[in-house]
């Protein structure tokens, strides 16, 4: 049977980053644990910011784990699906915007 | 309409059976057990503190089958607690420190002598009578349209089951058409008095995930019931109880056949939190049976670990035997030290 790249049981191993870097992971993860307090962003919010994040950054580990996150915060499948589109919206205008600069160059070179 | 497990003879309706995956797991990396989990912080074993509330099941009857059920109620179920043994119940309040009665079940309402047996308990002047309504009861069937109002009559505290604010995930755990009935009966209580700003007919609601994630912030999820339900439906409550799904019964098949067993036996292992093992309901609560058998809780009524105490049956009753034994514990009871804990009261720590 062929071994994926990706195994979900590892996302439990991530606290472990620490072991090889025990400084450098725990302000990792003090930083990680601060941006998700509540604070001028609800923690609500900040779970659909995450989830839309993980999808434009395709890590399955975040997408996953900020699945389950808004789950457990009673986020709506609705609400998910939309953050989702706001990521891909991003992304893809980020594609898309960079248009212009292809456009400039070739109006720059072109006779 | 959906059958209990015990109706489609179903494995997991033996509770050895439970017992017995709850030991060994089908996991590829071992978990710890839960009494090695306590015993890190020298709190093994739990032992009763003061006995101040009596939990009562009622009976199994119930006429929904919810895809969680710990109890594996429905309408298929006949086990109902007698007269007899709610005048048991009764003595030992008299002759205990009990100040909360928690009548539960199954839909309690549905014990034909309901009524009754809160009539008695409110002439013993029991400090706060608990009726875990699954509040679709109260529209099923013109017999209990008038509960409200009874309700109200005894000054009873209502705690009721409501997964979401939404249809969708209401339906999807608690079966097609509760929300609507369940909003109705929402309403139906909101009229006389039950969980208005400042009223002192005490309305509580349960939420319990709708599936094999824990629940998050208890305050967060209040919060956003009563933005939802005042906008929606102009419906207010009181409290919302955060409680966790146990391992068990019809969740514990719903784990098994969605392969989210053992993912979700370590989400509570990983959440396991011993501050929370100080205030677990098992230390000042006692399980009665329909057929009069003590348990630490409701969740061990329901794997048949009835009280390590040589009095076992409310009928022989001993206060110093059951203060000096241990309460028995499993795996389940991760579930109820998982985050912020949990209890038929919501969050203890």
């Amino acid at each position: 049977m062929s071994k994926p790249y990706y195994d979900a049981a590892d996302l439990r191993k991530f606290g472990n980053i620490t072991d090889w870097s025990k400084e450098l992971g725990e302000k990792f993860f003090d930083y990680y644990a601060k941006v998700f307090e509540e604070g001028a962003l609800t923690a609500r919010e900040k779970s659909l910011i995450a989830l839309a994040v993980a999808h434009t950054e395709q890590c399955p580990y975040c997408i996953d784990a900020y699945t389950k996150d808004g789950l457990e915060r009673g986020i709506t499948k609705e609400e998910m699906m939309e953050a989702v589109h706001v990521g891909a919206a991003i992304k893809s205008g980020a594609t898309l915007v960079h248009g212009v600069q292809m456009m400039n160059k070739v109006n720059k070179l072109e006779m | 309409m959906k059958k209990s497990l015990s109706a489609t003879n179903n494995s997991l309706a033996n509770t050895k059976r439970q017992l017995e995956i709850l030991s060994n797991g089908i996991f590829k990396t071992e978990l710890p057990t839960f009494a090695q989990k306590i015993q890190e912080t020298q709190q093994f074993p739990i032992k009763p503190k003061k006995l101040e509330i009596l939990q009562i099941n009622l009976g199994y009857m119930c006429n929904q089958v919810c895809a969680h059920c710990h109890v594996d109620a429905g309408p298929d179920r006949k086990e109902i607690m007698t007269v007899e043994t709610m005048k048991l119940c009764l003595d030992l309040i008299k002759k205990t420190t009990v100040h909360t009665l928690d009548l539960t079940g199954g839909a309690p309402e549905m014990n034909p002598h309901f009524r009754w047996f809160v009539e008695e308990a409110v002439k013993f002047g029991v400090q706060d009578i608990i009726v875990r309504s699954n509040l679709t009861i109260l529209r099923a069937n013109k017999k209990y349209h008038d509960l409200p109002q009874f309700f109200k009559t005894h000054k009873i505290h209502l705690v009721s089951s409501m997964p979401h604010w939404t249809r969708g995930k209401t339906d999807k755990q608690r079966g097609e058409g509760v929300f609507n009935k369940s909003i109705e009966a929402l309403q139906e209580l909101n009229k006389v008095g039950y969980g208005l700003p400042g009223s002192s007919l005490k309305l509580d609601l349960v939420y319990n995930p709708s599936g094999a994630f824990l629940p998050g912030n208890q305050e967060a999820l209040e919060k956003d019931f009563k933005k939802a339900f005042q906008e929606d439906f102009d419906i207010h409550f009181h409290s919302l109880f955060a409680i966790t799904n146990l391992p068990i019964s019809r969740f514990l098949d719903y784990l098994i056949a969605s392969e989210n067993y053992e993912d979700y036996m370590h989400a509570l292992v990983d959440a396991y939190n011993p501050e929370a093992v100080a205030n677990v309901m098992c230390t000042n609560t006692l399980s009665v049976s329909w057929d009069g058998y003590l348990y630490d809780c409701d969740f061990n009524q329901m794997l048949e670990l009835k009280v390590q105490s040589s009095s076992q049956h409310i009928s022989e009753y001993n206060e110093k035997l059951l203060e000096n034994r241990e309460i028995r514990i499993h795996q389940h009871c991760y579930g109820c030290t998982a985050g912020a804990g949990s209890s038929c009261q919501g969050v203890v720590a």
